[in-house]
């Protein structure tokens, strides 16, 4: 086997286990990844492309609740943590998945500045989420243009 | 990358195939299950879409109840009295929702006597007991709790296929002197031999159903670009014109 293609699927599959180690993928993730075949091979990618815009839109209707000057509309905030919890658990983003969860108690508390923190946390942690699977989407293409196959990473 | 549109508001008139992706699809076949999916997240459409693919179903994914309605003719069943009926062998759809909730969906449904066999499924996000219950009372076949899996549809699919009567009213119907139907652009799969009468079918003076049947078609008009108006749709609008929506599901065929 050529020792390049050995190389990358080795730094792919420790780079996949690392993702999960670290917590931010769960086993919602690898289900996706199942769904993919030779016949739909960018599911993965594409599914996760319309996360991160969801991603966008939802913190930017947040950071515009959030924004009031005089009252917040906490009922609002929930409402787009809501989604953007559904939609993570929905991928396997994991870390996203939990400051929601975080986030919905402190609209229901009316915590402003808990809020506020809490979306800035949020913001962070899909954008690392982005660029973490964006590298890994780079190795899987390394992998296959220098012809070998990517691994099917066994996570337990 | 898919664009966040509503669904197609196809007309009966001009319903070809309601699986995904438009033109690469294959036509509807009677004997296909076909499935109709009700769910706000975009996201979480791709997803259900993709499980559903994968267990052999025929798809058609909504963003919102008033969606669902319309595109099953409830809203303005007197209208549709006329038209073909839909083939829809389950509904699956999410429970929180803007505008209209899944459970309300669900009751509309079964108030529904063309649709009120066919199975809805609920799913959600919360483990809240009272809201499973409430949905099973009111006629839910099941509750899935998200995020989704594949063996979950897996299930469904299962007893579907046990247990499809698909009622009179729930059948394609064509009009005696239609054209006979002919495929589509995409004639890339095979399609199966026609068989007249459908087992279901037990009114012996209907006119045989042809196994594909697919209506012309107008050519795919570009997706427009439009926001998700959940919340200001309503069922007394006029149907708006045909928005062919290409659910992009990627990669698929």
């Amino acid at each position: 086997m050529d020792a390049h293609v050995a190389q990358l699927q080795m730094q792919y599959r420790n780079y996949i286990l690392s993702l999960y180690q670290q917590g931010f993928l769960d086993d919602q993730f690898t289900e996706l990844k199942s769904l993919q075949d030779d016949g739909t091979p960018d599911f993965v990618a594409e599914v996760l492309s319309l996360f991160f815009d969801d991603c966008v839109k939802l913190v930017g209707n947040m950071a515009r609740a959030l924004d009031q000057t005089g009252t917040v509309d906490f009922s609002q905030v929930g409402a787009n943590v809501h989604q953007l919890k559904g939609s993570s658990s929905s991928v396997g983003a994991k870390r996203v998945k939990g400051l929601c969860i975080n986030f919905k108690e402190l609209c229901e508390a009316k915590n402003y500045e808990g809020c506020v923190r809490c979306l800035q946390q949020v913001d962070i942690e899909y954008k690392t989420l982005k660029a973490k699977l964006q590298d890994m989407f780079n190795l899987e293409k390394q992998i296959v243009q220098a012809g070998g196959i990517v691994p099917q990473v066994d996570i337990n | 990358m898919a664009s966040d549109g509503g669904v197609s508001c196809l007309r009966r008139s001009e319903m070809m195939s309601v699986g995904i992706g438009g033109i690469d699809s294959p036509p509807l076949d009677v004997d296909e299950v076909h499935v109709l999916a009700v769910d706000d997240s975009l996201v979480d459409r791709i997803v259900i879409e993709r499980l559903l693919r994968i267990t052999s179903c025929k798809v058609t994914a909504v963003d919102s109840g008033w969606r669902a309605l319309e595109f099953l003719g409830i809203d303005n069943e007197k209208a549709s009295a006329e038209l073909d009926r839909l083939k829809v062998d389950l509904i699956i759809t999410d429970y929180c929702m803007p505008g209209m909730t899944g459970y309300e969906l669900l009751k509309k449904i079964k108030e529904s006597s063309s649709f009120r066999q066919v199975p809805v499924v609920i799913m959600s996000s919360e483990n809240v007991i009272t809201r499973i219950d409430r949905c099973l009372e009111e006629g839910a076949e099941d509750f899935l709790l998200k995020p989704v899996k594949l063996a979950d549809v897996k299930r469904l699919r299962n007893y579907l296929t046990r247990d499809v009567q698909v009622s009179n009213g729930n059948k394609r119907k064509l009009p005696e002197d239609s054209p006979p139907l002919t495929l589509s652009h995409d004639s890339s799969d095979s399609s199966p031999p026609p068989s007249t009468l459908s087992p279901d079918s037990s009114d012996s003076s209907s006119p045989p159903l042809s196994p594909v049947e697919i209506f012309s078609s107008p050519l795919l008009s570009p997706l427009d670009d439009e926001d998700d108006d959940v919340l200001t749709s309503s069922p007394e609008s006029t149907p708006s014109p045909v928005r062919r929506q290409k659910m992009r599901s990627p990669g698929l065929d």
